[in-house]
């Protein structure tokens, strides 16, 4: 054993190791990613792991492995479990042989996310057992008991993290290499009575799987993570007033109460199958239960439906009694706030010093990076297209941000591979409107392909812009199919973009450096013209790998103090000093776009 | 000598913008804590907002801290990275906290294209105004006079035990460079750790 100060991803990474994991796959997002990139980099030498091309391929992978006895685990943030719904749902009524973890990471805010879905009510949708961590600490703890339980029970199950949790930090013990347990797949055993879901099987199993999920809630009254906390000693809060909480939110419930006299508390690890007599024996003498929780009133209900089934008379307070906020990310602040009104002592509320009279600051959202690739892109099609009616669909990644000012190019994001078809519907309704799909080289792989082919098939008329910069850059460059690298540092074969699309039947495909403007507006005006989908694919690589020493620099003698460069391009690189623009060194990559759209030439290398 | 059983809790918030090393800053703190045996605690803004962004890291040393997150008023230190961004974190900082700000402002695009507004003057004042413990770090003299701007989060360190809010040595921060940074990087950082004592 042996302490480090760990990210939680880090620590469910290595509680896999630790467990004996066999095989990984995933997708990235964040805020889920560090979980696959640890496991890989902590690889004793006998796991597989892989980047998949998206999080159904990756449910997939895990579940073939997992049938034939490997422990497997499939990690994927919130919106990822969606992609990949339609393997999960049916695996649950067949089961695994090896355990089989599915790491899926919550957002609450949403912080880097299109939705504040809730994975534990997907829990309950599929049926399948889930794991709810509150620290660092327990992550790591937890992933074993996890594959045990998966093992032991024949069922995927759902390890659930939310942000806080996942890129929290704490310094942990945790074991070496050495004392990581060994574990043997037994292989693959034909079965198809077992393998094969037939309605016949699925309406066997969907008996089997609520019966077991009744047992299980019986059995997970005495996991010891589910758990009762009494109220400390002497408490004036014994009896009648209780809380109820779940993962990262118990901490700050705990740290509210630091030093403090603290009622009774719930900790509820494992929300589905619910511990209902764990409960009910928390309830029978309450009067009143304040649930702490972030994202959907999970354990409100649960408490609600506990109290209808065992008679109990018990005023269940939380979201849907508007104690917690419906939405967003709680907090220290916000949870504190919250137990003060509850137990009537405004002496736990923080106080921030009074700040008056503040200044007002400025907005700081996220930007393209300077010299940012996707920048000229966006660039060259709006330059192509001044004048002309035209949509811009967006999609998933780092070109969302060109949806910010000055640039604009992006009039709708939705998710994953979904502007290509979103631009298809527009079309069809405005047939005159010029329109145009954004998509990255590792969504293009990951579900824009099907969006191409239908658009194709459906005989639309739009232009498809593949911004390739050859790395998942947005979660911190994974490698994908177009990388020609996997996740275990093997150098492959790279799918081809250009090829896959002229195979779909693309007459028009043409690939461009879009640092070579002219070029690249030339391209898109001649692309945009051609009827049906055509493709213009924009390849340059991310600045964050491709590291370059050139740097632009501004003759001040000569810059007549249009702003032009920064009112066109947004680059944080372009600042105004005094009335001239001037550029940024330790920021500038050279990439000598603002070069190219300065009137007076006065940028230069 | 400081022993664990001394060591009281030390709350520290830093801020600053998305590509500018806090991260690094925090780690170094959280290695130097470690290695003294003091259990530490962090949560900080990693996705989306890296992309030049408002970023921050909640970083919390001592044994019975339940969370990684800090309540408002409940900082000993901040150590702001960009004064702007000290600004808007100042509501965690407690009543007599110290704060470390670097003075140089990050002008967001937002601001240069008209989208919002930046007054650095005003934003000085502020702090000066509210900050009894304040320790304003000019870090464009600070890159000059050191050859480099990429060590400004071991400048902004170095002040930070300076301003004795930290609860940790010159030299449990030392150590922790030398255990994290590239042996070619020492003598640099080195110097950035002692460049505000020399100011002084």
């Amino acid at each position: 054993m042996h302490k480090e100060f760990l990210m939680g991803n880090e620590a469910i990474a290595i509680g896999a190791l630790a467990a004996g994991v066999n095989f990984v796959a995933g997708y990235p997002g964040t805020p889920s990613t560090e979980v696959l990139e640890t496991v890989a980099k902590r690889n004793p030498g006998n796991v597989y792991v892989e980047w998949s091309v998206n999080e159904k391929a990756a449910m997939e992978a895990a579940a073939g492995a997992a049938y034939s006895g490997a422990r497997a685990l499939v990690t994927m943030k919130q919106v990822g479990l969606n992609v990949a719904a339609d393997p999960l749902m049916s695996l649950e009524y067949i089961g695994v042989k090896g355990g089989m973890v599915i790491m899926v990471a919550d957002d609450p805010g949403p912080i880097s996310s299109q939705t504040e879905q809730d994975t534990r009510t997907f829990a309950a949708f599929s049926k399948v057992p889930l794991f709810d961590p509150s620290s660092v600490e327990e992550a790591f703890s937890m992933m074993k008991e996890a594959f045990d339980f998966s093992e032991k029970w024949g069922t995927p199950v759902f390890f659930r993290a939310t942000t806080r949790v996942d890129h929290g930090y704490e310094s942990i013990e945790i074991p070496d290499v050495e004392e990581y347990e060994k574990h043997e797949a037994e292989g693959f055993i034909k079965d198809p009575s077992r393998f094969v879901i037939f309605p016949r099987l699925s309406v066997k199993n969907h008996a089997l799987i609520e019966k077991r999920n009744a047992e299980l809630s019986k059995t997970l009254s005495e996991y010891p993570r589910n758990f009762i906390l009494p109220a400390s000693e002497g408490s004036r809060y014994t009896g009648h007033r209780a809380i109820a909480t779940h993962g990262i939110n118990y901490t700050y419930v705990m740290d509210v109460f630091e030093g403090k006299e603290h009622p009774e508390i719930l900790k509820v690890a494992v929300p589905f199958p619910f511990p209902e007599e764990l409960a009910a024996e928390f309830l029978k003498d309450k009067e009143e239960v304040l649930c702490v929780e972030e994202l959907d009133p999970v354990i409100e209900r649960a408490l609600i439906y506990v109290c209808g089934k065992y008679g109990l008379t018990v005023r269940i307070r939380g979201k849907l009694t508007g104690d917690i906020a419906p939405s967003g990310e709680n907090s220290v602040d916000s949870v504190a706030s919250a137990l003060a009104a509850y137990l009537r002592d405004d002496s736990l509320r923080c106080t921030a010093p009074e700040l008056k009279d503040m200044p007002e600051l400025p907005v700081r959202p996220p930007v393209l990076c300077a010299g940012c690739p996707h920048r000229a892109s966006f660039y060259a099609v709006k330059q192509a297209m001044k004048g002309q009616k035209a949509f811009y669909g967006g999609d998933i990644g780092c070109y969302t941000l060109g949806n910010a000012q000055p640039l604009e190019m992006c009039d709708t994001c939705l998710c994953m591979g979904a502007g290509i078809n979103i631009a298809q519907g527009i079309w069809r309704v405005e047939p005159d409107t010029k329109c145009f799909a954004f998509v990255g080289d590792s969504t293009f792989f990951a579900s824009g392909i099907t969006g191409v082919v239908n658009a194709f098939y459906n005989q639309a008329d739009l232009t498809l812009v593949v911004l390739d910069n050859s790395t998942t850059a947005m979660t911190g460059h994974q490698p994908h199919p177009g990388s020609g690298r996997t996740a275990m540092g093997q150098v492959v074969d790279k799918v081809s973009i250009e090829n896959v699309l002229k195979a779909i039947g693309l007459s028009f495909v043409e690939t461009v450096d879009p640092l070579d403007l002219e070029r690249a507006i030339d391209t898109v005006k001649r692309a945009q013209e051609v009827k049906g989908v055509k493709a213009v694919i924009f390849r340059s690589p991310c600045i964050a790998i491709e590291k370059s020493d050139r740097k632009a620099s501004v003759n001040a003698e000569a810059c007549i103090g249009c702003r032009k460069c920064i009112n066109e391009l947004g680059c944080p690189a372009i600042v105004l000093e005094g009335k001239k623009a001037k550029i940024n060194a330790s920021l500038c990559t050279g990439c000598m776009l603002c070069s190219k759209v300065c009137p007076a030439g006065a940028i230069g290398e | 000598m400081q022993t664990v059983q001394d060591f009281k809790e030390v709350n520290i918030v830093l801020c600053g913008v998305g590509g500018q090393g806090t991260i690094l800053a925090s780690r170094l703190i959280a290695d130097a804590a470690m290695n003294k045996g003091i259990h530490a605690r962090s949560a900080e803004t990693i996705g989306m907002a890296q992309r030049g962004g408002s970023v921050f890291t909640n970083l919390r040393l001592g044994e019975e801290i339940q969370t990684p997150r800090i309540g408002s008023g409940k900082a000993d230190l901040m150590i702001a990275f960009e004064p702007a961004e000290a600004v808007r974190m100042l509501p965690y900082l407690k009543e007599g906290g110290a704060a470390v700000v670097s003075m140089e402002p990050i002008m967001p695009v937002s601001a240069m294209v008209g989208a919002s507004t930046y007054h650095l003057e005003e934003i000085l004042t502020y702090l000066k105004e509210h900050v009894k413990n304040l320790t304003l770090v000019d870090s464009a003299e600070a890159a000059a006079a050191l050859g480099s701007a990429k060590c400004l989060n071991v400048v902004l360190l170095g002040a930070a035990v300076r301003s004795g809010s930290l609860g940790l040595s010159e030299k449990d921060i030392e150590e922790a460079i030398r255990k994290r940074i590239p042996e070619k990087l020492l003598g640099l950082n080195m110097k950035a750790l002692m460049y505000t004592k020399e100011k002084e």
